[in-house]
């Protein structure tokens, strides 16, 4: 009992710990390079949080649909979609209560697409989902009309540009108030996981589909809700992204199902299904925003930051691999 | 007597706090069967995962054609001569029976592959097992258990091993390819191979075995050659105890009818018009060929497979559509294709007996987070799951007591019919005593279970009454006593509904 238990806590620690490790490598490196450390200071922390928000919530999205055995590719521009969305019914007048319920609902309505179509024609996710990712960027760019849509200043309310402005004034406890919502998402998402019933049956579907069918799990109305939960996550994503742009614009989101995927999977989702987990999953997020921030402090380039990135996706995985090997 | 080909020594493994091997002595002779056997987690497959280097061991030796050896994986384990036949089926469904059987051994020239010549060999090996028929292209999804099997074997023969390993093949091989197989088995022996040949069939070991081994809790507790023990020997060595009951009888009466299938016809043909009536309190067996549609008929009860026409009734009424309307209905099933269909071999004991029934474990769609574990925990009990508790991954458990997790869950949904596919396949004696028990038990409180099996003898030992199954079609229906072995398979193998006399005169008529 004690060495399962133990070696579950290895399995789930083995993310945090390679974000320790990579946190530390970035402290000592930038502090060699000028002295001082800028990386690890309450500043830089807040700025990461910042920058990772949208991916953060979209990644909770994610974490459910991977853990359902499906993938979206569409995530990207559904999340830029779900922002022009925002930004278009502030700018027609809506109020921002509207508007945000607006984005968080067609994201939720494009999920349930994706689920839609994947449950009803039997076409595997990716494919569904790589076609429905042009779909969402051409919807974004007749919503946007092929611009970016900016609502004037007093059509935004303040608090929604706080949402994740590291100005002293707007901090809630320390950090930008999106961090605090980000941690009630993430709780509620923990929970759906973990201790409902549909949690069960999602991971059965992750699992193992003919099991789940077998056992009278309705598997297609359960992934139209996987996916439906995942947009609505999408959806909240973008009212992150809109915040910190205070726009939309319909490509704001192009390649960023990329990083929202490798976050998932770097904390331990796994693309074969049934694996993957909302804590795993943030501290894949928190990694991804560390090689950003790390790298960018050392000056690495954009294009050394993105080889960085791939070889912890690809170290991730065979860690992960190798674990399951040794097995027992 | 021939010096062993194979020996091992002290072979040693763990898995966490499980011992799955405790310094294991065996050794295999060339040209001799050697019957390696032991109840359900006794540690035979993790002893043979160490010979075909799928395993490392934490400590032994093993010494093969006097040097020693010592594979570092499972290829050369494969180049030194060992060839494996797993119990769980380890082929791609994808692809053909072809490529499955070329899978690492492509004929090529200069990088193109080269069709003909592998056609040729691929076509050469099934030949040997009987199989030459088959059509090496079909993808290996889309063939029966059984005949997927016989890929897995042709592909031992064609690495020519000089060490080939049987994890229980037969378990899903009907009769006459079973006899196939041990046809083969013999050329490969008469060839000077050592065979090891993993079995819980005692009968089918005394058939096909020289020698044999004994593992109990990961030791070997005793080895020599057959005709020197008794069954009763055998069995007690394996379980460390005497076995008193092979089938127990638990006494119970049917009444009326409780399932009520009627001209039931699958879109694809199979089944053809069956009709059938299993009442509470009964066993009923379905006997009959793989291919026959035994497993298609009880799919389509289930509502797994799309139906043509015909209607299944429980209780007079229709049941809910599909395998979630029929869970609700009361209607329960094990699949035969445990790893594919039956389990989450990722997920844990307590996830899978649970997840057919989740609603006494949740309240508005909350899971009470300790009860699956509670539930399991007694299910675990009362089916003799040898785990280390509820939350031990599925996969981790030996292949018996991966069937009785799959077993359980129809306990658990409390079904009042249960529809059994081959639930005896892969399980030792004890745990076959006990699921005989258990099946009875279930028609003493008045339940209906319909037991398809391809191992008549326990049909006719623990039904009431026994189909038999030819063609698609459910031929003839019958009291368990009224049935033979003889009269069986002859209405099996689509001689029409053979009778006790008819077969008596047949015989008379042949031996006069
Ligand atoms: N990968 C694994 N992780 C943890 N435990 C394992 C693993 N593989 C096997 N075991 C354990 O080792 C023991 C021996 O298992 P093994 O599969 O060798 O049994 P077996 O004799 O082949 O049984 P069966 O007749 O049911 O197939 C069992 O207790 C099993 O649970
Ligand atoms: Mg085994």
């Amino acid at each position: 009992m004690k060495w399962a238990s133990f070696r579950s806590a290895l399995t789930t620690a083995g993310p945090a710990l390679a974000l320790i490790g990579i946190i530390a490598g970035f402290a000592f490196f930038d502090w060699q390079q000028d002295g001082e450390s800028t990386f690890l200071t309450v500043r830089n922390l807040r700025v990461m949080v910042q920058d990772v928000l949208p991916v953060a919530v979209a990644a909770l999205g994610m974490t459910v649909i991977i853990a359902a055995g499906g993938i979206d590719l569409s995530a990207g521009t559904m999340l830029a979609l779900c922002a022009v969305v925002l930004a278009a019914s502030l700018k027609a007048g809506c109020s921002a209560g509207t508007a945000m319920l607006l984005a968080v609902a067609c994201g939720a309505a494009c999920g349930a697409l994706n689920g839609v179509l994947i449950a009803s024609l039997g076409v595997v996710p990716f494919v569904v989902t790589l076609g429905t990712l042009g779909a969402f960027e051409g919807a974004a760019k007749i919503v946007a009309e092929e611009t970016t849509v900016r609502p004037g200043r007093d059509a935004i309310p303040s608090w929604l540009g706080r949402l994740t402005s590291i100005q002293n004034d707007s901090l809630v406890l320390g950090l930008p108030g999106g961090a605090w919502v980000l941690l009630g998402l993430a709780i509620a998402v923990a929970v759906v996981l973990r201790l409902t019933v549909f949690g069960r049956h999602l991971f059965a579907i992750g699992s193992n589909e003919k099991t789940a069918r077998l056992c009278g799990v309705s598997v297609g109305r359960t992934k139209v809700l996987v996916y439906a939960l995942g947009g609505l996550l999408t959806g909240a994503a973008g009212v992150m992204q809109f915040s910190q742009l205070n726009a939309g614009s319909p490509t704001s989101g192009l390649g960023m199902e990329l990083q929202v995927i490798a976050a998932v999977v770097i904390g331990g989702g796994s693309l074969s299904g049934g694996r993957g987990g909302v804590f795993g999953t943030l501290t894949g997020v928190a990694i991804v925003a560390a090689i950003e921030s790390g790298g960018f402090q050392l000056g690495w380039s954009n294009p050394v930051q993105q080889i960085a990135l791939g070889a912890i996706i690809v170290a991730a995985v065979a860690a992960d691999r190798a674990r399951a090997r040794s097995g027992g | 007597m021939p010096a062993p080909l194979l020996t091992m020594h002290g072979v040693s493994k763990r898995y966490g706090p499980t011992v799955a091997l405790d310094g294991v002595d065996v050794a295999a002779k060339p040209g001799r069967v050697l019957a390696l056997i032991g109840e359900n987690g006794a540690g035979k497959s993790t002893l043979m995962k160490v010979l075909a280097g799928a395993v490392r061991p934490d400590a032994g030796t093993m010494t093969f054609a006097d040097s020693p050896y010592a594979p570092n994986g499972p290829t050369a384990a494969r180049a030194a001569g060992v060839a494996m036949i797993y119990q769980e089926l380890n082929l791609a469904p994808d692809l053909s029976v072809e490529d499955n059987l070329m899978l690492g051994r492509e004929r090529s020239t200069f990088g193109l592959l080269s069709r003909t010549e592998q056609r040729r060999r691929c076509r050469a090996a099934l030949e040997k097992l009987g199989h030459g028929s088959l059509d090496v292209r079909t993808p290996v999804g889309r063939l029966p258990v059984g005949t997927r099997q016989v890929v897995e074997i042709a592909r031992a023969v064609l690495d020519e091993a000089r060490v080939v390993v049987f994890d229980e093949p037969t378990s899903s091989l009907p009769r006459k390819e079973a006899e196939a197989l041990f046809a083969v088995i013999r050329t490969l022996t008469a060839e000077g191979a050592a065979v090891i040949y993993i079995s819980h069939f005692l009968e089918e070991v005394r058939a096909i075995c020289d020698d044999y081994a004994v593992l109990r809790d990961g030791r070997a507790v005793g080895s020599g050659e057959l005709k020197d023990v008794t069954e009763p020997q055998l069995v007690s060595l394996m379980v460390g105890r005497e076995v008193d009951e092979l089938f127990p009888q638990v006494p119970h009466t049917p009444g009326e009818p409780l399932l009520t299938i009627d001209a039931l016809t699958g879109a694809d043909g199979t089944p053809r018009g069956a009709s059938l009536e299993v009442r509470r309190g009964e066993i009923l067996g379905v006997s009959g060929l793989i291919g026959a549609g035994r497993t298609e008929l009880v799919r389509a009860i289930y509502g797994l497979d799309a139906v043509r026409s015909g209607t299944v009734r429980v209780n007079a009424s229709p049941p809910g559509a599909g395998p979630r309307g029929r869970v609700r209905s009361g209607i329960g099933f094990v699949s035969e294709d445990r790893a594919g269909e039956g389990l989450m071999l990722n997920r844990t004991i307590a996830e899978n007996a649970t997840l057919g029934r989740l609603s006494p474990l949740s309240r508005g769609g909350f899971l009470n987070p300790a009860a699956p574990n509670a539930a399991a925990e007694g299910l675990i009990r009362r089916l003799g799951v040898k785990a280390r508790g509820p939350r031990q991954t599925v996969g981790e458990l030996s292949g018996g007591n991966q069937q009785k997790v799959a077993v359980s869950r129809v306990l658990h949904q409390q079904n009042d019919v249960w529809l059994l596919d081959e639930p005896t396949r892969g399980i030792d004696v004890g745990a076959k005593s006990d699921l005989y028990r258990l099946m009875g038990e279930a028609a003493a409180e008045g339940k209906a279970v319909l037991f398809v099996s391809s191992y008549l003898p326990e049909l006719l030992a623990v039904c009431d009454r026994v189909a038999v199954m030819s063609r698609g079609e459910l031929v003839a229906v019958r009291d368990a006593d009224q049935w033979t072995a003889e009269t069986a398979m002859a209405t099996a193998i689509g001689a029409g509904d053979v009778s006790p006399e008819q077969t008596a005169q047949k015989t008379a008529g042949e031996t006069s």
